[in-house]
């Protein structure tokens, strides 16, 4: 397998990274040489825009492209700040991008993409790909994707990459001279790796089960939180109708009317209070998208490990039966059964000469054999060691970036309840003066 | 246990609840067309009312000292729902205590036992001795929807509440609460509150003045004074304003109460997560443990609009239609005054006239001399005009004891009211502020729990 991924590892201590990172990168000589992309570059995706052209099948189709914007980050600190450089691409183009990034480094926990259609909607969002909330959400998750991705200490590294964020009109090309398409494994291949396995690597097989979960509870909290959120919305604006019956209740008093008046106004404000809260809760449930199509990227790792493994086992399967038939020919006796012994006991034996032409050929399978074992099996502990590295590391993100995510929440909830309290201390004010 | 509640009125039998609402209409027109023989009467009910208008007003004036909780020198409590079982019904009875140091009580302290009928029978007679006074509305007779059993606990102790603020509106009013009708509610035992039952006037005299009453409506008031044409406007728009804050009270709480069955799932789902992993278990079984007491909080938050500010609005969604009703029978009374009026003008008319021609012809046919008849018709009308006369001027005092009556107790009305609807949405915001409160101090711990753990791993990687 042309794996450019091997080039990048180096024996070599790197100092370029900092004290945190090498800690990351734990007990092991393979530190990624290199630094991350975005040491040397700043990158973002600053705006989104409509376009209408002929798809492949020309036809009339409306699409967005996103502004990938980048500048080097030394330019900056010379006091003035150049333009960025900046091109438009699509979403396909970006799906493009991780596809040849999930073939090229199978080993790696590839960031994932935001979602191509909404999903886990509440009826205040639209699952419209064109409307401006969700174009303006994607735009955020594009940005953090190839923010990840410039991070990593590998993938940063890749040029393909690097020429999908420089280069307009060659990238794809590129891309496609890597020849990364017919790299890919079916998916029917991986499947039946996976059923027939013998001796994965528990610490795999232990993460692949972590995924299965990760997914299945992040699957469940969005659905559950996008039916409160829907719900909550709910609640506060029906607060609005309050506004408006005692604006009208007021006019008919006389004592009452001033304090029902501005108890009214209030009752207004917290009901408009929840748009601002719930688009916070959407940027929360965006960053348990991410993990939840993380968990999916992590799964693809060790599908892959299986893969490997199971090559290896056939490989070595095919090894033991080539030598036993080798010794069986050789000695002449039958030990298994098969269809060949079977035959030639039926029609009768071969000819000295045809034996010594397939002991002749068995010699060589097994010699290709042994290679090919050899091959496969140092595939599969060079797959072992980086892959459960970057799995450590992707454990570390995870960990720290859910963390945050949780306090962010809790961040966003204290604001809510001082909102709230605020408005009702308000509103008792008012009733007060009613 | 019975499947039917003969609940109350004679009239009701075992009315389905859906038209429920329809009953209770039903009722209110039976109010609304008995007129109390003149208050001037003096009935033996109402031993403790001074007789004469004038005095009647002065008593009004002095409403407002009587309201200080200082003089308040009796004070009333309804608790204790017990059911009762008997071959032919299940009926609730309540506890009645009273307190008080009035001198017409024989002592200071009494306990009884009522149920739904008889705080029905106290308002009917309160209604009926002061048609242009405003009672303070009972809860409904039946439920509407939603009661799976017959007496379960919400309703029993939603009800309770309503008959408990009834009885203390009574209380309060200085006119209501020295009647004999009231005293024998508080102190009477069941037997004695019978018999005092049946002297009340009869079905069928009800019956005659409830066709008079009809009369005068169709017939229509001619020179209603603005004051209480402005009421009547007021009494709409306030009605209609005050069952749409009610709608809207219940829709919250309809809202906030399917908002608390999605919020249920969240926490278990953060715990269920936090079984999969290592250093997220901690902070993900934190957020579990926030949301469960946030959603305890939100209950406690819905239970406060269901149990207190819902069932204050619902009784002047009420009250709108007994201030109607109040509005209606002032303009009855008007009516009649208006139309006995007209017809002593049509006395003094016939008398001034002399229609001869008809009259003539039979005096002759009965041997009697124009001279004599006419005499004799004269005499006759003179009669008819003093007796109108009279009852005209019995119906003026009635008409302005009528009108001064709804004037002051609408005033008095309007300050309950203000005092109630206030305090109701002054607790209601309240609560509302408790219960971001405590949500606040949650989150605000659980952050604090996670930024000093952060604090304490940063601390140990960097040694």
């Amino acid at each position: 397998m042309a794996d450019s991924g091997s080039e990048d590892i180096a024996v070599i201590g790197n100092t370029d990274l900092t004290p945190s990172e090498s800690e990351n990168n734990l007990k092991n000589t393979m530190v990624e040489k290199g630094t991350n992309l975005l040491k040397r570059m700043e990158i973002n995706v600053a705006e989104a825009e409509k376009r209408t052209g002929k798809n492949a099948v020309n036809m009339q189709e409306t699409y967005t492209v996103y502004l990938v914007e980048t500048r080097a980050v030394d330019a900056t600190s010379e006091g003035t700040t150049p333009v960025p450089d900046s091109l438009w691409r699509r979403y396909s183009e970006f799906e493009l991008l991780r596809n040849y990034l999930l073939v090229t480094y199978p080993f790696l926990v590839v960031p994932p993409l935001p979602e191509k259609r909404a999903e886990f909607v509440w009826h205040k969002l639209s699952a419209d790909n064109m409307d401006p909330d969700f174009v303006e959400r994607r735009r955020v998750g594009l940005e953090n994707f190839l923010l990840r991705v410039a991070l990593h200490p590998v993938l940063s590294n890749d040029k393909i990459f690097y020429s999908f964020l420089t280069e307009e009109n060659g990238w794809k090309e590129n891309a496609f001279e890597t020849g990364f398409q017919a790299m890919a494994d079916s998916r029917l291949k991986a499947l039946n790796a996976t059923f027939r396995v013998k001796n994965a690597d528990k610490r795999f097989a232990d993460m692949k089960h972590y995924g299965d979960e990760l997914q299945s509870v992040i699957s469940q909290l969005l659905r559950v939180r996008a039916r409160a959120a829907d719900r909550l919305y709910g609640v506060y604006k029906v607060h609005a109708n309050y506004g408006r019956v005692f604006s009208e209740w007021s006019a008919i008093e006389k004592e009452m009317g001033d304090g029902l008046q501005s108890a009214g106004h209030h009752m207004d404000a917290y009901a408009a209070s929840v748009d601002d809260i719930l688009e916070e809760e959407e940027h929360y449930a965006d960053q348990l998208k991410e993990y939840l199509f993380y968990a999916d990227a992590l799964r693809a790792v060790c599908r892959k490990h299986e893969l490997t493994q199971y090559e290896l086992e056939m490989a070595a399967q095919d090894l033991t039966s080539k030598k036993q038939q080798q010794e069986e020919l050789a000695t002449g006796t039958v030990r298994t059964f098969s269809l060949k012994g079977m035959t030639s006991k039926l029609f009768g034996q071969e000819t000295p000469e045809q034996r010594e032409a397939k002991l002749k050929m068995l010699e060589t399978q097994i010699e290709e054999g042994e290679e090919l074992v050899k091959e496969r099996n140092t595939e599969c502990e060079e797959f072992v060691k980086s892959a459960w590295v970057d799995i450590e590391r992707f454990k570390e993100q995870k960990d720290h970036d859910l963390r945050e995510a949780l306090i962010s929440y809790a961040i966003m909830q204290i604001s809510m309840c001082k909102k709230g309290i605020q408005v009702w201390n308000n509103a008792k004010e008012c009733f007060s003066k009613m | 246990m019975s499947d039917t509640i003969l609940d109350d009125n004679a009239s009701s039998l075992s009315i389905p609840t859906d038209i429920a609402r329809h009953m209770l209409d039903l009722d209110e027109d039976d109010d609304l067309e008995v007129f109390s023989k003149e208050t001037t009467e003096g009935s033996s009910f109402n031993a403790s009312m001074p007789t004469s208008p004038g005095s009647m007003i002065n008593q009004y004036k002095f409403e407002e000292e009587e309201e200080d909780i200082d003089t308040k020198d009796i004070f009333v409590l309804v608790d204790n729902p017990e059911s009762h079982v008997t071959a032919i019904e299940t009926y609730i009875t309540y506890r009645v205590v009273t307190k008080t140091t009035r001198s017409e009580f024989d002592s200071s302290e009494f306990e009884v036992r009522r149920r739904y009928q008889d705080f029905l029978w106290l308002k009917t007679r309160l209604e009926e001795a002061n048609p242009t006074l405003i009672v303070h509305p009972l809860p409904e007779k039946f439920v509407m929807k939603g009661m799976v059993e017959r007496f379960n606990e919400d309703f029993l102790e939603k009800r309770r509440r309503a008959l408990n603020r009834f009885l203390n509106r009574i209380a309060d009013h200085p006119i209501f609460s020295s009647t004999e009708d009231f005293k024998i509610f508080l102190t009477a035992d069941v037997g004695a509150l019978t018999s005092h039952k049946k002297l009340g006037p009869g079905f069928l005299s009800r019956m005659g003045e409830s066709v008079r009453g009809l009369a005068a409506t169709v017939r229509g008031v001619r020179n209603r004074p603005e004051e209480f044409t402005a009421m009547q406007e007021y009494v709409e728009a306030f009605g209609q304003k005050i069952s749409s804050v009610d709608k809207v009270t219940q829709r919250i709480v309809r809202e906030q109460k399917e908002y608390l069955e999605d919020l249920k799932e969240c926490a278990p789902t953060y715990t269920l997560w936090s079984n999969s992993e290592e250093e997220l278990a901690e902070p993900l079984r934190g957020m579990a443990s926030c949301l469960e007491r946030c959603y305890q909080e939100t209950e406690e938050q819905v239970k406060e609009l269901n149990d207190n500010l819902n069932p204050t609005l619902h009784e002047y969604v009420l009250c709108t239609e007994t201030l109607k009703t109040v509005l209606r029978r002032r303009d009855n009374i008007q009516a009649e005054f208006e139309a006995k009026t007209e017809a002593l003008l049509a006395k003094h008319a016939d008398r001034e006239s002399d229609s001869k021609v008809l009259s003539l012809a039979w005096d002759n046919l009965v041997g009697r001399s124009p001279e004599e008849a006419k005499q004799q018709k004269q005499q006759k009308l003179e009669g008819e005009i003093m007796e109108i006369r009279e009852d005209l001027n019995k119906m003026e005092d009635r008409l302005e004891l009528a009108n001064n009556a709804l004037k002051s107790d609408w005033t008095r009305w309007k300050k309950v009211m203000r005092t109630d609807l206030r305090s109701a949405f002054m607790d209601t915001a309240e609560k509302n502020v408790n219960c971001y409160e405590k949500c606040l101090a949650v989150w605000e711990s659980f952050l604090l729990s996670q930024r000093t753990d952060a604090e304490g791993t940063q601390v140990s990687d960097s040694s």
